[in-house]
């Protein structure tokens, strides 16, 4: 797929998601299990994400660098109850920081 | 009509909200709306760092409007992951949505037009505040003021950050490779407060890395959702019966299995 129709039905399929939930019964979507894993849903994908950006190297193997020492700068500024522009910019700022000295 | 008169009692149909309560929930949110909509600045910036150009990254801001897929779709392309990864990764984050509008949907009585407006700005903040207040009129404002603050500050702060973001040319230099994963932490921070929640966390951070060399990129993230099937379906011991909701308010007392 090429980016355009890959925003199109990425924006698509949100919408349709989220008018679903004015359409449905609410029953169909209730019950502890299936609520369960619906919370942790976002969870799952966020914390693969953050693992993926972190450690992905070009050719699909694994290389630590200066975004993992970011990383590290980001969970100390979330520990800290940083404001979320500050965690993204702190992280960026430490990453730029690390290569300007040589450090890739 | 009848099921709302019959709730309201004697109070009748429904009391408008008084002043200082109104007062106070327009307060409320213009300030989330206004603090949530600052972050479109880093979506941006981000978004053009990873390959898309700036009226894509302004289209999803305006139809998809919703964050963590958007920064999903950015991540997921920008790692070298193909649209249909992209596409995945961003509708089962965007799954939340859903079931919040069928919160919202019991309290906003929308229909229409107006409903097909309601469903967009469905996301977290415009949910938070609105289940959050206790009398159904202060619930709509609060739902209504706090989406709409949201989408026009979080659109209007994505198309600076996308300038912002082109003029800076290479993103690695910037580093803005790793913000993208800062972001993903922050959004995923305060979901972190279940031992349920983290030992998703882990599962999923386990399976992504492991896979993440054998397999194109953006399928070990959609692959690591399976670590929320496999932790929310495990059947909960005796001792854990009686917590309460999907979200474990009761940190520590669910041991890692």
């Amino acid at each position: 797929m090429s980016t355009w129709p890959t925003v199109l039905l990425a924006c698509a399929l949100a919408y349709l998601l989220k008018l679903a939930g004015y359409l449905v019964p609410g029953r169909w979507v209730e019950g502890r299990r299936r609520s369960r894993v619906t919370t942790l849903l976002p969870v799952a994908l966020l914390a693969a994400l953050v693992a993926v950006q972190t450690v992905a190297g070009d050719g699909g193997g694994l290389v630590l660098d200066a975004r993992a020492a970011a990383l590290a700068a980001a969970v100390v500024l979330l520990l800290l109850r940083a404001n979320f522009l500050v965690v993204v910019v702190g992280a960026g700022a430490v990453a730029a920081a690390l290569r300007a000295l040589g450090w890739t | 009509m009848s099921p709302s008169v019959a709730r309201e009692g004697s109070d009748g149909p429904e009391a408008p909200l008084p002043r200082d309560r109104r007062r106070e929930v327009v307060r409320q949110s213009l300030y989330v709306g206004g603090a949530t909509g600052a972050y479109g600045v880093s979506f941006g910036a981000l978004s053009v760092a990873s390959g898309l150009d700036v009226a894509q990254t302004q289209v999803l801001s305006l139809l998809l409007f919703s964050g963590g897929s958007q920064f999903a779709v950015a991540g997921v392309l920008g790692a070298g992951g193909g649209g249909a990864a992209a596409v995945a990764t961003s509708t089962l984050l965007g799954v939340r949505n859903g079931l919040y509008a069928l919160q919202t949907s019991r309290f906003l009585g929308v229909s229409g037009v107006r409903r097909l407006f309601a469903a967009q700005l469905t996301i977290d903040e415009s949910t938070a505040v609105g289940v959050g207040q206790p009398e159904p009129p202060a619930q709509r404002l609060g739902f209504w003021l706090t989406g709409l603050t949201v989408f026009v500050g979080w659109n209007l702060m994505t198309l600076l950050g996308a300038l912002v973001g082109n003029a800076l040319g290479d993103p690695r230099r910037w580093g803005l490779d790793a913000a993208a994963a800062a972001a993903f932490a922050a959004l995923l921070w305060p979901r972190l407060r279940s031992g349920d929640a983290a030992a998703t966390a882990v599962l999923a951070i386990l399976i992504a890395l492991v896979t993440t060399p054998f397999l194109p990129a953006g399928v070990p993230v959609i692959l690591a959702a399976l670590a929320a099937l496999v932790v929310g379906l495990r059947r909960p011991g005796r001792h854990e019966a009686d917590l309460e909701g999907a979200d474990g308010t009761l940190p520590g007392s669910d041991p890692v299995p």
